[in-house]
């Protein structure tokens, strides 16, 4: 077995960043899992060795048909059923991608990851660490994820920060369908393995145009959804939509200014631009669906501190999903962060 | 690179540890099999098992128009499997536990659970998944196969305290055969030898994969073999011979021969009429004639069969039971309708303590719900 250049899979000619699509190229209207469907598409389509598996993602097309019609593309070679097993599904990832193929694992709901975080955490992450570099595993685990939708329970739990916390792995959440697309291909062709984290509350929620070449967005970089003066939200996933609600409303009732920083790229954190935007702000809440305690929203307060502290003009807030199981959905609505909490925080942060 | 189909292809097939053919009582027209034997029940117990079947069914297709008008959440149906899941309730002893996925209602209500108890996590509520004290059924699985590894330490528990009236029984489907917790569970249940009963209703499809590809086994009892315990195989449409597996499985789990070993896995050979839940549409994967030959040996066509035949059912006592059956299933939809629940339950029962931060957290809650109401929270704001 060879080791795998990460050169190998990028073809420099086709690569170019979303950035630079503000010329004449075509674009589609989709929602997020349509650009979730259509990267995979595209990646198949431009090299063979990526593949697709999973439980239910080639005949049934995905529970929420994200691999809808690859069967048909590609074939039942590239496109597997597998058996109910995730830890054979991330440990057969594994060995696929150290074997050269480019392998997108699907686990159904991020709550039915847990058998596989063995594989996740003991293998993927420190493969090219514990052989120098030698062996290396690039492949993508996909898996639907976060609140809202009902779901029964195990359907909507919010656990990025438990992969977060594995050096070697990189953990991407796509809030938008141009970025869903643009950061999957860069995940596919990332030379590490990548947690992609979907959230299914904006599987559907609104399209948006989305080029229809292939283009990567570079894992690593956060994006500035609104800019704003007087305080910095934090936030990724579906929780931007809420928060970009609750941006304009304390504009409009109170005159506040908000910059709005979706993160994107979870892993490794873009500290750069999060820590440029509160040396501008001064002020910080970072809103995210997990459980506060130990969450995403405790190691970005702990960097703008380390990095920014005499900027600082208030403590920093984190509206997070209470410490307690993800409950039923009678009482989604109290336990997740809505515009109703992030205005509050927002409020209270400028206040203080 | 190999495809998926070749795992249709079996070579030659090996010798199956239990039965290839699964066990049955009732032929499809519900006459008792000439080399057969009936189970000792008696008439007014085989009469009860018929109403639990119907029931189930009614229990399904309310359940199915309940989600589809919204009232309920996600919805996992059981039309098909009933017979199997009120059989293997009936063969439990009341102190014996039972832990179900999230298919088995009517496995649960025959236990001891009562209908509005089974609609409460359909409705989202906060209690949904409490158990009624003195029912000795645990909480639904809904992570595939978790509960295998579960049962055996429940039933070595047991053992352990010498509370040797006691068995285990868990239900789980084809798929969960494939993961490691199954592996793991019949393992230290053949090494531990502990009285537990592992029934898997193999109704032939995970979602949308069907049995062939979910195992290169022939049989799913086969796998017994590999543990040291016995591995029996089914009819699982068959309620009386489903209940004669089980009631002979847990019997022997409590008091096995001499050199017997204590677990049994049951595969109870069945099949899921409808979708996996109501979020599914098994038009995508299987051909909709597909179920019609397993129609043909209904469970619940069979019992009533079986009974009119044996001059135990007639139309009168057919119309008394629906009328019954109607009456307990309105009165569960409107209590558990009817319920609400208070939004800061949710941090009740976390800890055995509640922690100061979640108290704090707690009255973050209640202190926003004074300030905005609880329409706030429902609002989707624009």
């Amino acid at each position: 077995m060879s080791s795998t250049s990460p050169d190998e899979s990028r073809p420099p000619d086709e690569s170019r960043t979303a950035g630079d699509s503000q010329t004449e190229s075509a674009t589609e209207t989709m929602n997020l899992v349509e650009a979730v469907r259509h990267a995979l598409h595209t990646e198949m389509a431009r090299n063979e060795r990526v593949m697709v598996l999973g439980e239910d993602v080639a005949e049934n097309g995905g529970v929420f048909r994200a691999t809808e019609g690859l069967l048909e593309s590609f074939g039942g070679e590239r496109v597997v059923d597998t058996p109910l097993a995730e830890s054979g599904i991330v440990g057969t990832a594994i060995g696929l991608a150290m074997t050269d193929m480019r392998p997108v694992a699907e686990l159904q709901f991020m709550g039915f990851a847990y058998p596989a975080f063995d594989q996740l955490v003991s293998h993927a992450a420190r493969m090219r660490s514990r052989s120098h570099g030698q062996y290396t595993v690039p492949m993508v685990v996909r898996a639907p994820y976060g609140g809202g939708i009902r779901a029964p329970e195990h359907h909507s739990e919010s656990k990025e920060a438990f992969f977060v916390h594995e050096p070697g792995l990189k953990v991407v959440v796509p809030s938008t369908p141009a970025d869903a697309k643009g950061l999957l291909i860069a995940s596919i062709r990332d030379p590490d393995p990548v947690v992609f984290l979907e959230p299914k509350l904006v599987y559907r929620a609104f399209r948006e145009d989305v080029p229809t070449d292939t283009y990567e967005t570079p894992l690593g970089e956060a994006s500035i959804r609104r800019e704003g003066s007087d305080l910095t939200v934090y936030t990724w996933g579906a929780m931007v939509h809420p928060t970009l609600i609750a941006a304009d409303n304390v504009a409009d009732e109170d005159g506040i200014d908000v910059e709005v920083v979706d993160l994107r790229t979870l892993s490794p954190l873009d500290v750069e631009t999060l820590v440029d935007s509160f040396e501008k702000t001064g002020r910080a809440v970072v809103v995210h669906e997990a459980p506060k305690t130990a969450g995403l929203g405790a190691e970005i307060a702990a960097t703008i501190q380390e990095e920014a502290l005499l900027h600082q003009e208030a403590p920093i807030t984190r509206v997070a999903g209470y410490d307690v199981p993800m409950p039923l959905h009678e009482l989604e609505d109290y336990y997740l962060p809505q515009a109703l909490r992030i205005q509050e925080g927002i409020r209270e942060t400028l206040s203080f | 690179m190999s495809t998926q189909n070749e795992a249709d292809h079996h070579p030659d097939s090996a010798p199956v540890h239990g039965t290839t053919d699964p066990i049955q009582i009732l032929d499809a027209d519900g006459a008792v099999l000439s080399n057969a034997e009936l189970p000792e029940l008696s008439d007014d117990d085989l009469v009860a098992m018929y109403e639990d079947i119907k029931l189930a069914r009614r229990f399904d297709q309310r359940a199915i128009s309940l989600q589809r008008q919204g009232r309920i959440a996600t919805y996992a149906p059981m039309t098909g499997q009933e017979g199997a899941q009120v059989a293997t309730g009936y063969a439990l002893d009341q102190q014996d536990w039972l832990l179900p996925t999230y298919r088995e209602h009517a496995a649960k209500y025959v236990h001891g659970m009562d209908l509005a108890s089974l609609l409460k996590p359909l409705c989202g509520l906060r209690e949904g998944y409490a158990v009624p004290d003195g029912v000795n059924v645990m909480p639904e699985y809904i992570p595939i196969a978790t509960q295998v590894p579960q049962a055996t330490g429940m039933a070595w528990g047991e053992q352990l305290q010498g509370r040797t009236d006691t068995a285990v029984l868990c239900h789980f489907g084809d798929g969960a055969t494939s993961e490691g917790d199954f592996h793991e569970g019949l393992n230290f249940a053949g090494v531990f030898d502990v009285p537990a009963v592992f029934v898997c209703n193999n109704n032939q499809w995970a979602i949308s994969v069907p049995r062939e590809h979910q195992t290169a086994s022939e049989t799913i009892a086969q796998k017994a073999a590999a543990y040291g315990i016995e591995g029996v195989r089914v009819d699982g449409l068959d309620p009386l011979a489903v209940y004669a597996v089980t009631r002979a499985a847990l019997q022997k789990a409590k008091n096995p021969a001499d050199g017997e070993r204590r677990p049994t896995l049951i595969e109870a050979v069945q099949y899921r009429y409808g979708a996996h839940t109501t979020a599914d549409d098994p038009s995508t994967y299987r051909e909709e004639d597909e179920a019609e030959d397993w129609r043909e040996k209904d469970p619940l066509d069979r019992m009533r069969n079986f009974l009119t035949n044996r001059g135990l059912l007639d139309d009168d006592l057919e119309a008394e039971i629906d009328e019954r059956i109607e009456a307990q299933l309105t009165e569960a939809v409107e209590s558990v309708e009817a319920a609400t629940t208070d939004p800061t339950t949710m941090f009740d029962h976390v800890y055995d303590e509640l922690p100061p931060r979640l108290r704090e957290q707690r009255a973050e809650l209640e202190s926003l719900r004074e300030k905005y109401g609880d329409e706030a929270f429902h609002e989707v704001l624009e």
